[in-house]
């Protein structure tokens, strides 16, 4: 017996949509595709490749749909088919100015932790949706294409460490590496937005 | 009792929780003594947070209608013989 409509049930669509049934895949498409989408944007920081990325994403993923093997999540499975949608548009970029993921990575030591401030426990109550939604991309777009990569994979969509070496042809050494300089640095620029509003400002002292 | 610069090296596999029992025991010693690493690891752990509450904004329409009639297409194309 089919389940109501208003229940998501991933695995019965991607079943159904293996035995041919196209509204069981658009099921997936819309439950997934502002994500993907986003993760798009996010990583080529270009909305018109975004938009391709999500387009070849999920035709790709419909071509594929046989080879999924549904020992990884779904949502998983499309995550690693649209990074490397997006880091072919990238590599394309003759233009870009990013660092190349095979580049080495100068440390950054001497800039980790340069503001030291307490948040608020709740940051983003401090915003309106689309202030935050600003704030949050800005951030995330002055880190190098290389940090990007690495932290929406690993810290965003939940991908392993090896997941996420094995998706972006990295070593594990080098992701947990790009991971937490990635980290800090956003940290960093965050602190701006969401440290407390306090006089003295060792108060956590 | 761990620099921090020690620390900070291994930020990252203590907030993913992926640090044998004895090392998680030496860094909780050192934020327990070191505000500035405590307040580092709490707004690093927010970091994390923040970016995986926001909801992404719903596709725009016309990207929506373009991806369905790509993938319209796709599977027309399937059918045929």
């Amino acid at each position: 017996m089919a389940p109501p409509a208003d229940i998501y049930d991933e695995a019965a669509l991607v079943s159904q949509a293996r035995h041919g049934d196209a509204a069981a895949f658009n099921g997936l498409v819309d439950h997934h595709g502002r994500k993907i989408f986003r993760l798009a944007q996010r990583i080529t920081q270009n909305r018109e490749d975004a938009e391709d990325v999500l387009q070849e994403t999920f035709l790709k993923a419909y071509s594929h749909l046989d080879s999924f093997a549904g020992n990884s999540k779904f949502y998983t499975w499309l995550v690693r088919i649209a990074v490397n949608e997006a880091l072919m548009k990238l590599r394309k970029r003759k233009w870009d100015k990013t660092v190349w993921l095979d580049e080495p990575l100068e440390t950054e030591d001497d800039k980790v932790g340069r503001e030291i401030a307490v948040w608020e426990d709740n940051p983003e109550q401090r915003y309106s949706r689309e202030e935050l939604h600003e704030i949050l991309e800005k951030a995330i777009s002055g880190l190098p294409a290389s940090y990007r990569s690495v932290f929406l994979l690993r810290a965003v969509e939940d991908l392993s460490i090896e997941e996420t070496a094995g998706t972006l042809g990295l070593s594990v050494a080098a992701v947990k590496s790009r991971l937490l300089r990635a980290r800090l640095q956003l940290r960093d620029r965050l602190t701006s937005f969401f440290k407390k509003k306090v006089e003295d400002p060792f108060a956590y002292l | 009792m761990l620099t921090c610069k020690q620390f900070l090296e291994e930020l990252s596999e203590f907030l993913d929780e992926e640090v044998s029992p004895q090392e998680r025991k030496m860094l909780e010693e050192h934020i327990s003594a070191c505000p500035n690493c405590w307040v580092v690891t709490d707004t690093t752990k927010k970091t994390i947070e923040v970016y995986r509450r926001a909801v992404p904004v719903e596709l725009p329409a016309a990207v929506r209608d373009r991806l369905f009639l790509a993938l319209e297409k796709k599977m027309a194309g399937r059918r045929e013989p």
